[in-house]
């Protein structure tokens, strides 16, 4: 995947994703498919790759039969669409209050030492794109970044290089705490209701 | 109907209507931005905020509707300092450079900031920046003043049916933008300069030409099209800079097409501003005197069977009026104001007006659209019928070339043949138009010009007859013209007299030998090469097809340099006003004619406007009142015929450059280039 990637000329969905599209326009009443235009442009960017070309936007408006320009707010307008092309892997560091205060800083100089770039930039192999971003929701789990799909939380330097050396490996590391806590329960295992009465 | 008080004041109004529609039926002024009474309601900018009795805080009057025993007060202390409030948010990001800015002393921000604004910033920060954006040649946007009111989104939503603008970002990042970079593609798109409150979307052409105060204003009505549009004038040192839509409910609403706003810098160009003579082939600068000896010799001396005159579609009802007078005293009877070869019946006065009126549309709930684009013919009436059709429950079928009207429309078909089809209901839009208790009819010149155009107007009556157009209460029957001159020389009966020609037979004539002499009243729209070896006497204000030909020229005066008269598309006689004078030595119109009659040794019996006007009432008693719409009666019209099986056209193709004014305009040119052409939008690098 090279990174100066020119905007494509033309866009349509695949037979995979047309299946999906199709079921969930089916979740809409008939004649409000417009409702679906949110879904379809996340479809659009997953078989893409990231991101969200115009020639996308142009396709999911003649899809749902809006105009185009209405795509074009909802694609602005919602930040987990990119307009522009990121790398394979989307690195959103959380620098919100929760996650500042628990360390993101140390996060994201960390992300930048070990990828080498600075936020908003990508990777020279197109591999690694660094964002920072509001709340992720993930504040008991802070500080948090989201990989793609998949949050990694309760992060300290040591531990985003250690999920971002193993994601340029090629491996997939496991998502959720980096600590060892289990989901959001107290650091070395619960401290109530652990007896009887 | 709720009843409740705003400011102590006690009122009744129908259910919802808005605290402020309200508040403004009492007289109570609410300051506004995003508001607009043709527009959806979007309360997005709070400037309207009054404070409502048992409310907790204060409440946008836009969108509020009334209720029983609302207590609205809308000057306490509370309401002053929200809106206070309000504007110095807006005027956050908004820059301090009204002394460089053409909205400058017409700009609701300025008025309402001296209401309501600080003496001075308390923000510090940085302020936000728009990159420049293209919305096409006529329209300038400096989107760094824009305080996201979204009226020019809901404008081109709504009204302009033609989507193109919108919000792209989100918080402080928002911008209106068409996103695309492309020119804003609706023939109204200059009301979006009016529409914007603030300096972001102002005219281009107008760019740095002049202030609002050093202007004159002068109300007139437009000429470019059939609508009649009102306008206002606005001139400085003899020069109309801009002009503007002045609020019609019954003809343009507030709007206008991009042609009657910009085409204006056509008036300073190619002008004619004395007269002119053919000799040896050239033509050279003449004096009134001599022009009018040779006027005078030529007709008198010239055999009444071989003169004609053809009338324009600029020319106004005095000169048409006059040169009706003149060619009757010579028994010319080859007269036409025709010159697209429309057949239309001139004998019956329904049978060529837009007979339910444009405010009728509203009334209207079916429409059959035959042998007309109103958006190239008449961009308002367009507008009208969208917004009619937007309210549902009206069919619009179109027998023509299948066009983007900008609304829901039924392609039947292009063949003349299905008026036919229709008329004798084995068509399935006549079951439709039946229905329908108001149905509508457009009859365009594209149909009325073809070679069978008289046949199409008795079918389109028979149709119209049969269909339930025309009824009891009712007349739906709607001719579109394109030409201002026309509805009005068509009431003087400028066409040919007994036995005389038409402007087909005319140029035939013409290229025979057996006329050989043609007065031109601001005709240009013939073909010139037929008019053969005939002395061609031209009056008119711009040098275009007919001063080319020309053997004489007599300057005339365009119609924001006279006092003239015009009758709409629906028959309603208005009157211009004198923005400026003609340029030079060119005068008005009916003036010249009367010199020319002068100098034959004929007296024409008005020496003033007065005695003028009362000469057009002489003639059609339809001119004594002016500004009303006055309905004709029906009666028999076309004549029967076969209608060929051929595809229907529409009359115009080039809607920036139908007359001789819209040629000569620059900014007109560049429309062409930008909407007609295909091509690349211009960049500074092209000089």
């Amino acid at each position: 995947m090279s990174l100066h990637r020119e905007e494509p000329k033309s866009f349509s969905f695949d037979a995979e994703t047309l299946v999906k599209a199709k079921q969930v326009i089916a979740k809409y009443p008939e004649g409000r498919s417009r409702s679906a235009v949110m879904p379809l442009l996340d479809l659009a960017q997953r078989q893409i790759g990231g991101w969200l070309p115009r020639a996308a936007m142009d396709y999911v408006a003649e899809y749902l039969g809006l105009d185009p320009i209405k795509v074009y707010e909802v694609a602005h307008f919602y930040t987990m669409y990119n307009t522009k092309p990121v790398g394979r892997h989307h690195v959103q560091v959380c620098t919100n209050l929760p996650c500042w205060l628990r360390g993101s800083d140390h996060v994201v100089s960390a992300c930048k030492k070990t990828l080498g770039i600075g936020i908003g930039e990508t990777t020279p192999d197109g591999q690694f794109t660094l964002s920072e971003v509001e709340c992720a929701g993930a504040c008991v789990n802070a500080p948090v970044a989201a990989i793609n799909d998949d949050y990694f939380e309760d992060l300290d330097e040591e531990s985003v290089t250690r999920v971002l050396e193993a994601i340029k490996r090629g491996e997939a590391p496991k998502p959720g705490p980096q600590n060892g806590r289990m989901n959001s329960a107290p650091l070395g295992g619960p401290t109530t209701l652990k007896g009887e009465g | 109907m709720p009843k409740l008080t705003i400011d102590g004041q006690e009122i009744e109004v129908p259910a919802n209507t808005t605290v402020l529609q309200a508040a403004e039926m009492l007289g109570i002024e609410i300051p506004r931005f995003c508001y607009h009474e043709r527009l959806s309601i979007a309360g997005n900018c709070r400037m309207c905020l009054v404070e409502v009795e048992k409310a907790p805080k204060p409440v946008a009057s836009c969108a509020m509707p009334v209720g029983e025993g609302m207590v609205v007060r809308t000057s306490t202390p509370n309401v002053l300092k929200a809106r206070r409030g309000v504007m110095e948010l807006i005027l956050i990001n908004h820059p301090l450079d009204c002394p460089i800015c053409d909205q400058g002393g017409e700009c609701d921000l300025q008025d309402q900031a001296v209401a309501f604004g600080r003496d001075h910033g308390r923000y510090a920060e940085k302020k936000h920046a728009v990159r420049r954006k293209n919305f096409g040649p006529l329209i300038k946007a400096e989107m760094t003043r824009c305080i996201h009111c979204t009226r020019c989104i809901r404008f081109t939503t709504e009204v302009a049916g033609v989507p193109d603008l919108g919000g792209i970002g989100r918080g402080e990042h928002m911008e209106i933008d068409t996103y695309v970079d492309k020119a804003i593609g609706t023939e109204l798109s200059g009301c979006l300069i009016d529409l914007c409150p603030v300096g972001a979307l102002t005219s281009a052409p107008y760019a740095f030409r002049a202030r609002p105060w050093e202007l004159k204003k002068t109300e007139t009505i437009d000429a470019l099209d059939a609508v009649g549009s009102h306008i206002r004038a606005d001139s400085k040192g003899g020069e109309v800079l801009r002009v503007m839509p002045r609020n019609n409910d019954d003809i343009n609403e507030e709007w206008l097409g991009d042609k009657s706003r910009f085409a204006i810098d056509g008036l300073m160009r190619q002008r004619l501003d004395r007269p002119y003579i053919r000799e040896n082939g050239k033509l050279r600068e003449a004096t009134w005197d001599e022009a009018l000896s040779l006027v005078a010799a030529k007709l008198k001396n010239t055999d009444a069977k071989a003169m004609a005159a053809i009338v324009g579609d600029l020319a106004d009802c005095e000169s048409v009026a006059a040169l009706k007078d003149l060619m009757t005293d010579l028994k010319v009877s080859n007269l036409d104001c025709r010159q697209d070869f429309a057949q239309i019946d001139p004998s019956c006065r329904a049978g060529y007006l837009f007979n339910p009126g444009i405010a009728g549309i509203d009334a209207a709930d079916a429409l059959l659209i035959i042998g007309s684009n109103p958006r190239r013919e008449a961009p308002v009436i367009n507008a009208r019928i969208r917004k009619r059709s937007l309210r549902g429950g009206f069919p619009v079928g179109v027998i023509g070339p299948k066009m983007d009207l900008t609304y829901k429309t039924e392609q039947l078909g292009e063949s003349a043949a299905l008026l036919e089809a229709i008329a004798s209901g084995a068509h399935p839009f006549a079951a439709k138009l039946k229905a329908a208790k108001n149905p509508m009819l457009i009859l365009g010149m594209g149909a009325l010009s073809r070679h069978d155009g008289a046949a199409i107007l008795a079918s389109a009556r028979k149709l119209a007859e049969t269909c339930g157009v025309v009824k009891e209460g009712w007349n739906g029957f709607s001719v579109l013209h394109t030409a201002a001159a026309r509805a009005g020389a068509l009431d003087l009966g400028f066409v040919p007299a007994q036995g005389g020609r038409d402007v087909k037979g005319i140029l035939e004539g013409a290229e025979k030998g057996d006329i050989q002499l043609v007065y031109l009243l601001g005709a240009d729209e013939i073909d010139m090469s037929r008019l053969g070896k005939a002395f061609v006497i031209y009056q008119g204000h711009h040098g275009d097809a007919g001063a080319h030909r020309a053997d004489v020229i007599l300057p005339g005066a365009a119609y924001t340099e006279k006092n003239a008269t015009y009758v709409n598309t629906e028959g309603r006689v208005q009157h211009t006003r004198l923005a400026v004078f003609p340029p030079g030595q060119a005068r008005e119109d009916w003036k010249i004619v009367r010199a020319v009659a002068g100098a034959i040794g004929i007296h024409m019996p008005y020496d003033n406007l007065s005695q003028m006007r009362a000469r057009l009432c002489d003639m059609n008693s339809v001119f004594a009142r002016a500004d009303l719409r006055q309905p004709a009666t029906w009666g028999a019209f076309g004549s029967a015929g076969a209608v060929a099986d051929e595809p229907l056209k529409t009359a115009i193709a080039n809607y920036y450059m139908t007359d001789p004014i819209g040629r000569a305009s620059p900014t007109m040119a560049v429309c062409v280039e930008t909407f007609l052409s295909g091509a690349e939008p211009r960049t500074g690098t092209h000089g």
